[in-house]
């Protein structure tokens, strides 16, 4: 993985300072809460429900060892003893003072990590595919070109005071495993016909109170001016989104408005103009930060047994274990969704453990998933058995991936100012709802996700099963939605009718999957009997 | 009755206004009237709170309820961690934010 | 007032006052001028050689199209000064300066002593921009 040299770290550590002498000033009344928000926002902090919260980066999802020990320290020493893994592969502490911000800070810069530009109306953390470099699907690993879009993009002078947030995802697999279509701008990196690298630019998706499938608006643009078309983009965004209405200023909205046509125009005449500043970083620099992504001193002649002699094993290796591009080895995905538990919570103790897996199992490597999960990339099938061992006396090892109690919540109204309904509990209900009826495995693949209010950070617009928390006359609400889809089949999912009470939530829900059960041919997903049938015959058993 | 709640500038923990000062437990609220914005503003600038509002609560037996489970949730902790609640010894205190 | 005025430049202050860009693309003696928010800098490119002064207003703080104003009359080749105006705050100024803002008219008194210091905290920086700075990704090469 990408390790900093002295400017990396020169940048880093002068940030640090710059937060430290800002937040100073906040607490000696030289600024006020409007002018600093913005700049504590630029570096993770939001003012939550409880306390502040802290929003450390995971660049592109990917970290080390000695790096997530750091994050088990900050849980222990600053926060209550746990973290939480997001949606956008980073993670948050709930219960951070402002008085300690600059320290933990400070403490990160010494593991190389950061909060920068992890909130606010910035170029956000990138996310990639966390199968990079062990899928066998990828026409290469995709993350070089996203250190080198985090580098560009960081403290970007035109582009530090933007009308939203901004968020781009790179993959280089036809699999998409990082939703990219669901993003301000997706990359998916392909080859033409002379063998060229290049990608493919979606632009104007996401979530939100609005969603969009991004549309394509450039089927091949070479590597090499990857930057310099991005800053393009940006700028045509960040010259004409509409600034009077908070709810309008996505890039989605103004590809939408302009069309897609128009858009492609002027982002394509902004390229022509922006060529000649010679920002595209050179090939070397490409060079030098893909060495750091090299694949790990792979064994060869192993064997690719597994003893499946243990039944809980073999169902957790049939679930959560995925196969690896070198013989001998799998990808480990470790839940974070126990039954019961609280989604994409970790403890302190957990981080800890998982962190020492990554270094005896997974050549130090350690992954996060939008899905709130983990991922040990490269683990020998030999010491499956003794990972999972491990994660199982952790609690970490519920066999469910992608399954029905695989359930993406947001922290919702028990932790977020700005939600509407509590999330956590509906998520709660719901897996022992399906543990009661016994029958997650034989539903199969359907993803669940919860967002506590219309900002969606539960990505509730991409489930096969998604839930809106609703504030209906002061009381929680619940409205349900069925078909999305953040692969490469991308999909938004549709509102059924009117919502639903807290239990009326988890019965809905019940009688959604029951429909499918009573529907559904052979190899058939939840998701693809719904997209046979319509959303007809759910609503009929939803309402009556 | 109206009372007034914000979050302590340094530390983010939720705070009362309590007609003197700032508490973190909502049964030492005192009910502003309409001087809840007037009180915000000075409190404000002198750092004393940062992010005040006024909100609605009733007073009952078992003390100030804020009307809206939002702030109850704030009152106390998040219910699905009521470990880390305000009260982590009171078996009811789920009960009393929903 | 021109004491509150902060610049980066040698040459002597700009005296005639500024026009907005209707006005100006009317008249043809105007040598300084004031972009809005909204307003399109690119309009004013073809008569970047008859102006001694560009005014660049913020509304407000959050507002960041001048960022883009700013460095768009820079790539087109405009020597002379840009001026940031308004709600412009000392945490901002060196993202402007490195867009080629090179005097601040800001709403509120500036702290000197913070301003000095945000200006020189980092020693390196990621991209290019307006200003001379060399790319930390070019160092690295030589």
């Amino acid at each position: 993985m990408y390790r900093y040299d002295h400017f990396d770290q020169a940048i880093v550590d002068a940030r640090v300072d710059e937060f430290r002498d800002q937040t100073a000033r906040r607490l000696a009344g030289a600024m006020t809460e409007d002018q600093f928000k913005p700049l504590r926002l630029k570096n993770g902090l939001y003012l939550q429900l409880h306390a502040y919260m802290l929003r450390v980066a995971i660049p592109y999802g990917t970290l080390n060892s000695r790096q997530m020990r750091m994050l088990g320290h900050i849980a222990r020493k600053y926060d209550r003893g746990y973290g939480h893994f997001t949606t956008r592969q980073n993670i948050q502490y709930n219960w951070i003072k402002l008085q300690d911000a600059p320290d933990i800070l400070a403490d990160l810069a010494t593991v190389e990590m950061h909060a920068i530009q992890t909130s606010g109306e910035s170029i956000r953390n990138l996310s990639s595919d966390q199968y990079a470099g062990a899928a066998a699907d990828e026409i290469c690993d995709p993350r070089p070109w996203a250190e080198l879009v985090r580098q560009a993009t960081t403290f970007h002078p035109e582009f530090s005071y933007l009308p939203r947030k901004f968020k781009i995802a790179v993959t280089a697999s036809p699999e998409d495993r990082v939703a990219i279509r669901l993003h301000d701008i997706g990359l998916r990196l392909v080859q033409n016909d002379a063998g060229e690298l290049g990608f493919e630019v979606y632009i104007g998706g996401g979530m939100g109170r609005t969603p969009f499938v991004a549309p394509l608006i450039r089927p091949f643009l070479p590597a090499d001016n990857l930057f310099s078309y991005i800053e393009a983009a940006l700028r045509v965004w960040n010259r004409w989104a509409r600034r009077d209405n908070i709810h309008k200023q996505r890039i989605k909205i103004l590809v939408h408005d302009m069309g897609e046509e128009e858009f492609r125009r002027q982002v394509e005449e902004e390229w022509e103009a922006i060529l000649p500043n010679a920002s595209d970083v050179e090939r070397k620099e490409l060079e030098r930060i893909a060495a750091h992504f090299a694949p790990p001193p792979f064994e060869t002649g192993l064997s690719d047994e597994i003893d499946r002699s243990d039944p809980d094993f073999a169902l957790w290796v049939d679930q959560n274990v995925a196969a690896h591009k070198a013989p001998g080895y799998a990808i480990v995905n470790i839940s974070l969704k126990p039954v019961p538990g609280i989604p994409g919570d970790a403890t302190a103790d957990q981080i800890d453990l998982i962190a020492d897996l990554a270094e005896q199992y997974s050549f130090d490597d350690l992954r996060t998933t939008h899905a709130q999960n983990l991922v040990l990339p490269h683990v020998r099938k030999a010491d499956l058995y003794a990972v999972w061992q491990k994660l199982s006396a952790a609690g970490l090892a519920e066999p469910n991936l992608d399954l029905a109690t695989d359930i993406i919540a947001c922290p919702g109204l028990d932790y977020c100012s700005l939600a509407n309904a509590r999330s956590i509990p509906i998520a709660q209900k719901i897996q022992a709802r399906f543990i009661e009826r016994g029958n997650v495995n034989e539903l199969g693949e359907l993803k669940i996700k919860i967002s506590g209010c219309i900002n969606a950070c539960g990505h509730h617009h991409a489930g096969h099963i998604g839930i809106l928390g609703v504030d209906r006359k002061g009381t929680e609400n619940y409205q349900l939605l069925l078909g999305g889809s953040g692969a490469e089949d991308a999909s938004l999912a549709k509102i059924t009718g009117p919502g639903f009470d807290e239990d009326g939530i988890v019965d809905a829900v019940e009688k959604t999957t029951d429909v499918y059960l009573r529907e559904r041919r052979e190899g058939e997903r939840f998701l693809d009997t719904y997209r046979r049938i319509g959303v007809e015959p759910f609503k009929e058993v939803l309402y009556g | 009755m109206k009372i007034l709640t914000g979050n302590d500038l340094a530390t983010g923990d939720v705070i009362w206004w309590t007609g003197s000062g700032w508490s973190r437990h909502v049964e030492e609220s005192a009910d502003v009237g309409d001087k809840g914005e007037e009180i915000a503003q000075v409190e404000s600038a002198a750092r004393r709170v940062n992010g005040p509002y006024v909100i609605d609560a009733s007073k009952d037996a078992a003390g100030i309820r804020p009307a809206h489970i939002k702030d109850r949730i704030r009152a106390l902790g998040p219910t699905v961690r009521l470990d880390l609640s305000l009260k982590p010894a009171d078996p009811t205190v789920g009960n009393w934010v929903i | 007032m021109a004491e509150d005025i902060i610049r980066f430049r040698d040459d002597p202050p700009h005296e005639e006052p500024v026009v907005s860009v209707d006005a100006f693309l009317d008249q043809t003696n105007a040598t300084a001028v004031r972009i809005e928010a909204g307003e399109d800098a690119r309009l004013l490119v073809p008569y970047l050689d008859r102006l001694a002064l560009i005014e660049i207003d913020f509304p407000r703080f959050r507002d960041g199209r001048g960022y883009s104003s700013a460095r768009i009359l820079r790539e087109a080749g405009y020597k002379g000064e840009i001026r940031a105006s308004g709600d412009v705050l000392v945490d901002q100024m060196l993202f402007m300066r490195r867009c080629g803002f090179d005097s601040f008219a800001p709403d509120a008194p500036i702290d000197r002593a913070v301003l000095d210091a945000a200006l020189n905290r980092y020693d390196y920086v990621y991209q290019g921009a307006a200003d001379d700075a060399v790319p930390v990704w070019k160092l690295r090469h030589g």
